[in-house]
Parts: C-alpha cells; structure tokens; sequence
C-alpha cells in the first residue's frame, strides 16, 4: 500500500485551533503548488464565533515578534480587525519600581489577539478572534470544516477511521491536533499510538473589562511583565487587549490564594486606577498547559501537531503549533505519511522545540534563584532600565527580558546570552551596587 | 489607523528606506500604498508602486549591497519590517519560507521584461 499522498487522498484533522487550521492550510498550500488534489476535512465542534469559553481556546492569546514576522512573510498578514492591540514594548515590574522597555525599532510586532469570540461579558464583537480567522483561512484554501465531535477512531484495511454520529470515514492521513485541554489523547490511544502523553500543568487566564479608554492610559500598547516574589508563580502578564485586560498567570498548581496575593502584591496594584478593584464573575479558566512533550507524535497515517505533541515553554504556543503544523504538511506532501517519513523529516523540528524547552526550565530556575535574591531583582531592574536611559548603550538585559517575555527567540540563544561575560560582568556590577545600597538603607 | 494595526506608520511621503543606505531588513506593507523612486543624476523617477501585502527591500538582504531605491508613503501607510537575522534564520530551517519572495521576484522580473521589449521596440 503506497504511503504517499496521491490526487485524490483524503486527509482527517481532528481538531480546528491554530495547529489543526495550520496544518489544513500548509498541505492545501503545498499540495497546490505541485498540482496534488488533496480533500481535507477538519473535524472541529465549537464555533469561534461565539464569545465565552464555548468559542475559546483558552490561552494568554499573543502573536510573537518572530511569528508575525513569519506569517507576514509568507503573505498572512493580520488584519486589525483580528490583533486588539500592537504591542511595541513591556513594562517589567517587581515589588519595588518598573522599568519600561521598547523595541530597538519602536514598531509594534507583537499581536495581543482573542482565541475565540471573546470573553463571555464581552459587550460588542469589535472583532474577530484568531483561531476562527486560521480556520478561515484553511477553508479558503479548500478545507471542509465539519462541525461534529469525533466519538471514535479506528482502523479500516490499513487507514484510519474516524467515527462521527451519523457515519464513519476513511482517510489516507489523520492529523491529531486536540490539544491537551480535550481527551484528543484517547482518539490517539485507540489508534494504537503508544508514546508517553504530554504533561501538563494548570494554569489561570482570566479577562477584565477595564473599558479601552481606562486600558490605553494605564497599560498602553505595553505587554506587562511581572517579576513578584510569590512561591509557585514563575511567569505572570497582563496584555492589554481592546477593551479588556488578559491576567496570566503560569507555575506550579496556580490556585485562588495565589491568584488572589497576585492581585493583592503592590506591583500590581500600582498598574490599575486607584479605585479598581477585581469584580466577581468575570471571564476567566484554569486551562492545563503541555510542559513536557508526547514522546512519540506519528505513527504510520497518523500525526500529532500543536500542543498534543509538544510546545514551547510557556510562551509562544501559536508560534510552536505554526513551525510543528507546517512540518508535518512538508513531510505529508513532499514525501510521505510512514513513521519512516515523519521520522525523518518532522520529527528534527519536534525534537528541537522539545530540547529548547530544557533551557526554558534552566532560564526559569534562575529567574526563580533571581527573584528570591532583592539585590538581584533590583540589579537587572536598573541594569535595563540603564540601557533605555542611555540610547547608544548595549541592550544585553533588555534584549535578554525582551527575548524570554515575549517569547521572540528560542530559550538556547537567551541562555548562551546570559553567558556574555559583559552581561554577566554588567549584572553582577548592577547588583553589587544594590546590595550596597541595601546596607547602607538598613 | 486603529490600535490593532501591527508595524509603523508613516505620513505621506515619509522615507520609509533610502536609496544608499546599507540595508539589513526589509519590509512588508501592512495598509496604505508606497512608491519606488529612483533618483539619478539630481531626478526622481517613480519605479513602481507597492500596495498592502506587498514585500520589499528584500534585494539589500540577499545582495549586501546599499538601497537600490528610495521608498515613500503614498498617503498614510503602515510597514512592518522584518529582520535579515530572523528571516536568513527561517529559511535556514524552512526554505519554504522563501518561495512568496521568489514568486514575488519571479513576477518582478516578468513585468521588467515586458517593460523593457516595450522600450526596445520604442527606440
């Protein structure tokens, strides 16, 4: 049985997010190109259209530096009625001060975007959301979306089947692209996949509607980042969107006590008017995060895209989905649908997302080690707030936080930076001086 | 231009990138139009016109040569750039990455041609 697409093959997508619509959109694309008729279905349930978590997919929601560059140059420009807000620069607070850092061109590159139709309080849809412009996208390029949920797969005389009420249907190549937020992974399991599932942890989305007057004076087009001693929380944000603020917050076991001191801790407090207070009810959910990937993503027909297989750290989800997603259209269309194929042609961009991600948990054990230590905090607080005082200086501190905050360059590039002998020597200069400082204040 | 446009804006006939000058990125029109000028011997001569979805400056990053020309805002426009490092960097691991610029350097050359048996059978 040949193991190549031909004209006429048919393809399952079992899941409609960015990885899955991704995934329709480049084999569509490729197939295109050489003159290969593929029929594409993408299995997707939810419309996106739809404000709440019915419509969401559940996630901080922004577009990284590198990826709108990416997209842009591949001819998928996003349009303003998709990105709520250009994001040029971040703020990086921590208990005592804050320093604002922009980009070396002062150009907004990073697209704040809502997965789905909106929070459910949402009161005008100014907007569309990105996983349903994705899905578009794919269905321009031919993609059938069928909106049922799959109840089942299986194999029939060598090809896997999908099993939806009302039929059952044969394809040349399933695509898994569930997510770890659904039990996708049993559809994977009873197609015989055996890999180590993906691990997750919780994390804490939520969305305020602060009005987008409230929003442009106190956030501005600034991501903002937060460096706060609180035990368990590595990584918190608030991205600026509309006329609502997404809160994200990502570490270990994020419960409501940690969410409330988050909210409590002066750092924030000093972002939000005076008289601003969290109400009840608003949007918000706990959606699990992959932090290790599925040991093994394809099998013979089958393939796992996006977060189902693997992503990076806690940052740039949409940015691993779109490299993950467009490698394995590449390996489908050019050279074939074996394991032997994914082997080798997908599994060396899988591979490379999974190892960076050990540096991501190295960088975030130092920033853990940094944040405990006042005299560190404040060290790389001035260090980059130095470098934006002074236009012709280096930007190794800024350009380091830029890099891990927003995502923009893989986690490798930023730990070899932070072994520059002139950052270090500039950090640990940084820090004296504020440690000295300390003993002098006490 | 609204909060959710991405990249810079620019006023019109504002320099977006300069004929001469060392180029080490290269841009994607994200709304709004631009012109191409040439300028030879003290005069401007308008090469073509660039609309939204558009990509150029891209020969200064495969040829390390200075800006071949300069390009204005028509109106106001909104560019975002793209960095040399990033995109050598994407290609390197997708070289489908590549194929819209050479689509668009194919097209480019098509119209050249065109233009120039136009003048040839001119003159």
């Amino acid at each position: 049985m040949s193991m190549a697409l031909e004209d006429g093959s048919r393809v399952a997508v079992i899941g409609g997010g960015p990885a899955g619509s991704l995934f329709a959109y480049y084999l569509l694309t490729f197939a295109q190109r050489i003159d290969l008729n593929l029929l594409v279905d993408i299995y997707e349930p939810r419309d996106f259209t739809r404000p709440g978590p019915a419509g969401c997919n559940m996630c901080g929601g922004i577009v990284s530096e590198s990826l709108v560059q990416l997209l842009a140059l591949e001819g998928i420009n996003l349009p303003s009625t998709v990105v709520q807000r250009g994001i040029d620069s971040y703020v990086l607070h921590t208990d005592q001060s804050s320093v604002r850092i922009d980009t070396p061109l002062t150009e907004k590159r990073i697209a704040a975007v809502h997965r789905g139709g909106g929070p459910r309080n949402v009161r005008a849809l100014k907007w569309g959301g990105l996983d349903g412009y994705l899905l578009g996208m794919a269905q321009q390029r031919g993609a059938k979306v069928v909106a049922a949920r799959v109840g089942e797969v299986g194999w029939n005389d060598g090809r896997p089947q999908v099993r939806v009420e009302g039929g059952a249907h044969t394809y040349d190549l399933l695509a898994g692209a569930t997510g770890v937020n659904s039990s996708g992974w049993q559809l994977f399991e009873q197609l015989g996949l055996r890999s180590r599932r993906p691990e997750t942890t919780k994390a804490y989305v939520t969305e305020l509607n602060l009005g987008d007057e409230l929003i442009a004076q106190y956030f501005g087009s600034s991501m903002h980042m937060f460096l706060l001693t609180i035990p368990r929380l590595d990584c918190a944000a608030i991205i600026p969107k509309g006329d609502f603020l997404t809160v994200c917050l990502l570490g270990r076991d994020i419960d409501r006590e940690l969410v409330t001191a988050f909210f409590e801790s002066p750092a924030v407090k000093r972002c939000f008017p005076p008289t601003w207070t969290p109400a009840e009810g608003e949007c918000h959910c706990s959606p699990k995060i992959n932090v290790r990937e599925a040991a093994c993503p394809f099998m013979d027909r089958v393939v796992l895209v996006g977060d189902s297989g693997v992503t990076r750290l806690y940052k740039d989800g949409i940015g691993a989905a779109y490299r993950t997603a467009k490698a394995a259209a590449r390996t489908a269309v050019f050279s074939g649908v074996s394991a032997r194929d994914f082997q080798k042609y997908y599994w060396p961009i899988y591979r490379s997302i999974a190892r960076d991600n050990r540096y991501g948990w190295l960088i975030f054990a130092l920033v853990h080690r940094i944040k405990a230590v006042g005299a560190l905090r404040r060290g790389a607080v001035k260090m980059a707030g130095g470098e934006q005082a002074a236009p012709g200086m280096a930007r190794r501190m800024s350009i380091v936080l830029w890099d891990m905050f927003t995502g923009s360059a893989p986690y490798r590039e930023i730990f070899s930076r932070t072994l520059d002998p002139r950052f270090l020597g500039r950090f640990i200069w940084e820090s004296a001086l504020a440690a000295v400082g300390d003993g002098r204040g006490k | 231009m609204d909060e959710g446009a991405l990249g810079q804006q620019y006023a019109d006939g504002e320099v977006i990138c300069r004929q001469g000058e060392p180029g080490d990125r290269m841009y994607v029109i994200q709304a709004g139009r631009a012109t191409v000028v040439r300028e030879e011997g003290g005069t401007e001569v308008v090469v073509r016109e660039l609309i939204a979805g558009d990509v150029f400056g891209e020969m200064a990053i495969f040829e390390r040569q200075p800006r071949s020309a300069t390009v204005r805002a028509k109106g106001t426009a909104r560019v975002l750039t793209l960095d040399k490092r990033a995109f050598l960097r994407g290609v390197h691991e997708d070289p489908s990455l590549a194929y819209g610029i050479l689509q668009a350097m194919s097209q480019r050359i098509r119209s050249l041609t065109e233009e120039l048996s136009r003048l040839k059978s001119k003159g």
